[in-house]
């Protein structure tokens, strides 16, 4: 088994991109509207990564 | 208007028995999709849990054991098992092939552990989506 070693930005990318597609192919109801709900929650998990890692950065000083 | 969706949901009856979906759902993930011939929808769900599944073992991640004590380490170790058991035969294969990691310290094994416990929870949505298929909840 490879071993992989991964920075918290690329795990944290990689686990919105699953969570995404997960997300999104289980709710709506037409393949449009998933994609969308899938893009957007993808979206929602990136802005929320770079606000709580900045908001971390700027309360520890 | 949706006063009369829910009565016809509500009275429709359930399009199969779906003990065999949720269970095969939870042996093979989307495997409940198969089977409600959605393919495709079944398919990234395979493709989505596999793969996190894979990479958390590929980061050396560990599987969790029930453990009891205090209650903070009860819900830990117990639900982590559950998410861990919640990816089927994933699951199932890696502790049976003796591919399961003992804990490590280290942050990318905590990545790890915690994409495992992911994969199986993301399986659980994919569960309870198929049985909504199933009985006719959702189309």
């Amino acid at each position: 088994m490879p071993k992989m070693n991964l920075s918290h930005f690329e795990v944290a990318i990689l686990f919105a991109l699953f969570a995404s597609v997960v997300l999104g192919v289980i709710t709506k109801r037409t393949d449009a509207e998933r994609l969308r709900y899938g893009i957007r929650c993808f979206a929602y998990f990136v802005v929320a990564l770079i606000g709580l890692g900045w908001l971390m950065k700027l309360g520890h000083g | 208007m949706a006063t009369n969706v829910k009565a016809q949901v509500a009275a429709a009856p359930p399009a199969r028995s779906w003990y065999g979906v949720v269970l095969l759902a939870w042996l093979v993930p989307g495997g409940g999709h198969f089977l409600l011939k959605r393919p495709g929808r079944g398919a990234l769900l395979l493709a989505s849990v596999a793969i996190m599944f894979l990479l958390g073992l590929m980061m050396r991640g560990a599987m969790f054991q029930p453990q009891t004590g205090d209650v903070l380490t009860t819900i830990i170790y117990c639900c982590g098992f559950v998410g861990d058991l919640a990816s089927g035969l994933l699951y199932l294969l890696t502790v049976w092939l003796g591919y399961s990691q003992p804990d490590m310290a280290g942050h990318v094994h905590d990545y790890g552990a915690k994409f495992l416990v992911a994969a199986g929870l993301l399986n659980i949505l994919a569960m309870v989506d198929a049985y909504e298929i199933a009985t006719g909840q959702k189309d």
